[in-house]
């Protein structure tokens, strides 16, 4: 399958902050990311250097094939939909569709109207008029119709309501069938869109320390709980992610090695075995480290 | 409705599932065609590259086959497949289980046994 982005030993530095450190992966043609992190990880400032509009400090960075720097050609497959994103303020959302319409080659207008209607949103209203809901549906409607070969959308719903988020997701799956596309979803929300993810990367501390499919992902984790001694036997040998004492109990989030036979072991020692949902193991691992790394700048 | 689909456990072996309990339940009789795998992202909100990770789990146990170019069908002898792996979960997860909390609370499997009898005659 044809790489869609490929980043090779990334870094970027502001000063002696190191925002994104030695980061490498790819990402390929019609799949779905989420790009998922803690508040200042390094999200934005990668996307932000995969759609051109930072330099890295080092290091090789390939979108379709080709370094995106003024590069219009690339740049003209690329939708990035930002958080707050901004629009000239006496512009009407119909000026707002007009220009993105000459912006995206593939942007299709019956589809931007029917998302204006889903989102009920005025067409001849001012910008500056808009509620911030409003503000992230028009960015959100823009998103999707464009079509774009890479959509990224980083945290698009700010005061967005769950109903339109909801839509947004609704949308965004249903034309995703029709139209496979690359897609980057960055969200603090990852209950929501779990489902709709293939491959998940984990940004913390400007390093990537997850980069797996979803499916792989889920039901690897799970969390363990009984009598103290008998997790502390159960835990050894295997990879220890969260544990919380509780009086002479102890739970214990684990990383299974092989899928089913960790949970019988665990079974049939008497243990309590619950489920971890992505978002769950997500907090552990971004938590944790944190914690760690803390501990050792210390 | 229950919760169609639970966090914690691979989403393609929870579709395997439903198509499974379909074809068991009469929902989807052999030789029936089963929904594309772009049918079943839209209803379940799931990713189409899931959902046919789940549908080739089926096609890969033989209870499912495809017809090139129409689409994913039930198998002849799928019902009867289905329901011999189902016996065999069932004994994994519920009595297994079930035998395992009555040790904890010193139920001996004669008690155990009555239990059962009890709760038949209950239904």
């Amino acid at each position: 399958m044809k790489n869609v982005i490929e980043v090779t030993q990334l870094n970027k530095s502001y000063g002696k902050f190191n925002a994104i450190h030695d980061t490498s992966f790819t990402m390929q043609a019609n799949k779905i990311y989420g790009l998922l992190g803690r508040n200042g990880a390094g999200k934005t400032t990668l996307m932000k250097m995969i759609t051109a509009q930072i330099f890295p400090t080092s290091g090789d960075l390939k979108v379709f094939g080709d370094n995106p720097y003024e590069n219009a050609n690339i740049l003209s497959k690329i939708c990035f939909i930002k958080e707050s994103q901004k629009y000239p303020d006496h512009y009407s959302i119909l000026d707002v569709l007009e220009v993105s319409k000459s912006i995206f080659p593939n942007w299709d207008v019956n589809f931007s109207r029917l998302l204006i209607e889903d989102f009920k949103l005025p067409l001849k209203r001012k910008i500056k008029k808009l509620s911030r809901g409003m503000l992230s549906a028009v960015g959100i409607v823009i998103g999707l119709a464009s079509r774009a070969p890479l959509t990224i959308f980083d945290e698009p719903y700010l005061g967005l309501d769950a109903v339109s988020r909801g839509l947004f997701y609704d949308r965004l799956m249903e034309d995703y069938v029709e139209h496979p596309r690359t897609v980057i979803l960055s969200t603090h929300l990852i209950d929501e869109v779990s489902n709709l993810l293939e491959h998940i990367l984990v940004i913390d501390n400007g390093k990537l320390i997850l980069d797996q499919d979803a499916e792989e992902l889920r039901g690897k984790a799970f969390t363990v709980t009984g009598q103290t001694s008998k997790v502390e036997a159960f835990l050894i040998g295997k990879e220890t992610v969260y544990r919380e004492p509780f009086g002479g109990l102890l739970s214990a989030t684990v990383m299974c090695s092989q899928h089913g036979t960790d949970q019988k072991q665990a079974a049939a020692s008497g243990l309590e075995i619950s489920p971890v949902s992505l978002q769950q193991l997500i907090v552990h691992l971004t938590s944790g480290k944190s914690e760690q790394k803390g501990a050792i700048a210390e | 409705m229950k919760n169609l689909i639970d966090d914690g456990r691979p989403i393609f072996v929870q579709i395997a599932e439903r198509i499974e309990d379909d074809i068991i339940e009469g929902g989807l009789p052999e030789e029936a065609q089963v929904p594309s795998t772009n049918q079943f992202a839209a209803f379940y909100k799931i990713n189409p590259a899931t959902a046919a990770k789940g549908v080739n789990l089926l096609v890969d146990e033989g209870i499912l086959y495809k017809k090139r170019g129409i689409g994913m069908f039930v198998a002849e002898g799928a019902r009867v497949k289905v329901i011999e792996k189902r016996k065999e979960l069932f004994f994994e997860q519920y009595v297994i289980t079930m035998i395992r909390e009555a040790e904890k609370l010193g139920i001996t499997t004669n008690q155990l046994t009555d239990m059962i009898q009890r709760g038949d005659n209950k239904r």
